[in-house]
């Protein structure tokens, strides 16, 4: 009589476990999910951070620019907008300003002053490993979205995740073609 | 993604058990043939053991660097690679940035230490810096990342001390054992039994550090491939890393702050002889031209999946490099991006800017005359003044 009631309780006690742990991956992966995204944030302000720098630099150097320097100044200011209206909006605004700064960055060969002032070129390494970082957080996130999402639809953690009320994890894709290849700019 | 650090750490645990067990094996043997007492023997060795894996856990990556003549740099040091260290700490999602540090020595080699993520460095060679262009850097710093990410540098570093340990015991059992032997007592009450125990106390020292070493070195090489793979995923891009191990293995300079306690540290075997003759079985790092040929062969599928494709494609049968679990998360095909965009100066320049902020770092002032010569004064100068020795400006010097 003893002997069966131990091996249900021995079952039950194994299961829950099972349980918790499955609970808690998910919780994990949920939360490097939110973490990576979170990383992606601090890259943009921090390229928001450089720009108005990049511009007082560059001004005395670029004369007959104003355009270009416009368009990166004002495509700073919709991206910053941006970051509260949407995963959508928002990539599609950093993207614009990318081209941007690859535009001035294109404009910026023709004028060897420039090239040659140390300020520049440290603000040039700065934003281009920026924007290196911009994308290795995006990998970073999609990889960690990827890993969540197969922890909510492989079994046997689906079912965990169907209770616990785990939603799949949400992509960053570029939509636009030109962001998606990277500024290509050469800086030889 | 990240599961294969969870598989690493079941094959550690059983690797550090087998290497235990020869030590305690051993140990108390020696104890019995030398002392008369094995459990005397046990506790000798445990105790030799234990001393030095904390001495290891704790102080082993300072000892490392200051053995290397490491020089910590900062983000205003050497912007460039401060950065490439961020980009790679991001793509491997490592909460706390790596310390960095830079070694003075033409030879081309970058190696990682810290016994977990929160304690961990990346060290490269200035050389290294002069030599390698962004991405290739990037390939070599995703590599070390890898380690870090991966934990094999604790590991490494636990097998390592144990292996110490067994070679040690055995050296010094033997010396004691063939020379010494004023503890042994008379043999005359004995009997076979002690012959026994002799002969396979004799037998265990000359094979417990050979076997030692090669459990050691199998999974040396192994955790290489692994973090080859995980280099070409964090960077995306694994023609970087086969360029920089082209480069560096074919620059004839060695490393000259390396040993052998500290070779399995670094990026490429620091005591290789050029060719593959000398990376066989004996070796803590795998063939480079394997490597190479692996990581170019992964065309445009850069997850780990892929790069278990093209190790197998050399390796007919046997087992792979990446655990299934991890394999399974990652089945989606990751495409392999163009190499990030980033500036990067000419050699001359990179080896100037390298030089510059070691002199900096060993705390040189620098000094430029009105006629355009610069001048590097070391710390120790302790003239006020000094006469430029091309136009005769005299230059006065605040000493701090």
């Amino acid at each position: 009589m003893l002997v069966p009631i131990l091996v249900i309780l021995g079952i039950v006690v194994v299961v829950i476990l099972i349980f918790a742990g499955i609970y808690n991956g998910l919780v994990g992966a949920r939360n490097q999910v939110k973490n990576a995204w979170a990383q992606i944030d601090v890259q943009l302000k921090r390229r928001h951070d450089l720009i108005p720098n990049l511009v007082e630099t560059v001004k005395g150097y670029m004369q007959h620019e104003r355009g270009t320097l416009e368009a990166v100044t004002n495509a700073r200011t919709t991206a910053i907008k941006a970051a509260d209206s949407g995963v959508a909006a928002q990539a599609k605004a950093e993207g614009e300003l990318s081209q941007a700064l690859g535009r001035l960055f294109a404009v910026a060969e023709s004028y060897p002053d420039l090239k040659a002032s140390q300020n520049f070129l440290a603000l040039q390494e700065e934003l281009t490993s920026t924007e290196n970082k911009i994308s290795f957080s995006r990998q970073f996130y999609n990889d960690s979205v990827l890993q969540y999402n197969n922890k909510t639809q492989m079994f046997p953690s689906n079912i965990v995740a169907s209770m616990g009320g785990f939603k799949a994890g949400e992509f960053f894709e570029v939509t636009d073609t030109v962001e998606r290849e990277a500024p290509k700019v050469s800086f030889s | 993604m990240w599961e294969q650090i969870r598989d690493n750490q079941v094959r550690s645990v059983i690797l550090v058990t087998v290497l235990g067990f020869i030590l305690i094996l051993l140990g108390s043997l020696l104890g019995q043939t030398v002392l008369g007492d094995w459990s005397v023997g046990l506790l000798l060795a445990l105790l030799v053991w234990i001393v030095m894996t904390l001495v290891g856990y704790f102080q082993g990556d300072s000892i490392l660097l200051s053995i290397s003549k490491a020089r910590k740099i900062g983000p205003d040091d050497l912007p460039r690679v401060y950065n490439v260290v961020e980009e790679m700490k991001i793509a491997c999602g490592l909460e706390k940035m790596p310390d960095i540090y830079i070694v003075d020595d033409p030879a081309m080699n970058a190696f990682a230490t810290g016994r977990d993520k929160n304690h961990a460095s990346v060290t490269v060679t200035s050389g290294l810096l002069q030599k390698l262009n962004r991405d290739e850097l990037q390939g070599v710093v995703g590599h070390e990342m890898a380690h870090i990410r991966n934990r094999d540098v604790l590991l490494m570093a636990m097998c390592s001390i144990l292996l110490g340990t067994i070679v040690m015991l055995a050296w010094y059992g033997s010396r004691i054992l063939f020379f010494g032997g004023g503890t042994r007592r008379s043999s005359s009450g004995g009997g076979s039994a002690q012959i026994i125990i002799l002969l396979v106390a004799i037998v265990l020292m000359i094979f417990a550090p050979i076997m030692a070493q090669f459990i050691y070195l199998a999974i040396s090489r192994k955790r290489e491939y692994l973090a080859d793979a995980s280099s070409a995923l964090y960077t995306r891009y694994p023609e970087g890393l086969a360029s920089a191990l082209e480069k560096i293995a074919a620059s004839t300079e060695q490393i000259k702050s390396a040993n052998n306690a500290t070779a399995p540290m670094y990026i490429l075997n620091p005591f290789r002889k050029g060719g593959r003759v000398a990376e066989d079985l004996s070796s803590t790092h795998p063939p480079t031209s394997e490597r190479i040929r692996i990581l170019r062969s992964m065309a445009g599928n850069v997850s780990l999946a892929g790069y278990e494709s093209a190790y197998n494609q050399s390796h007919k049968g046997g087992g792979g490099i990446i655990p299934g679990s991890a394999l399974a998360a990652v089945n989606a095909a990751v495409q392999s991006n163009p190499a990030t965009p980033g500036i990067m100066p000419a050699e001359k320049e990179r080896a100037r800017e390298a030089s510059d902020a070691l002199w900096k770092l060993n705390k040189y002032r620098e000094i430029t005359c009105n006629c355009g010569l610069k001048f590097k004064i070391p710390p120790d100068f302790h003239s006020n003044t000094f006469n430029c020795p091309r136009c005769g400006t005299v230059h006065s010097l605040q000493h701090r």
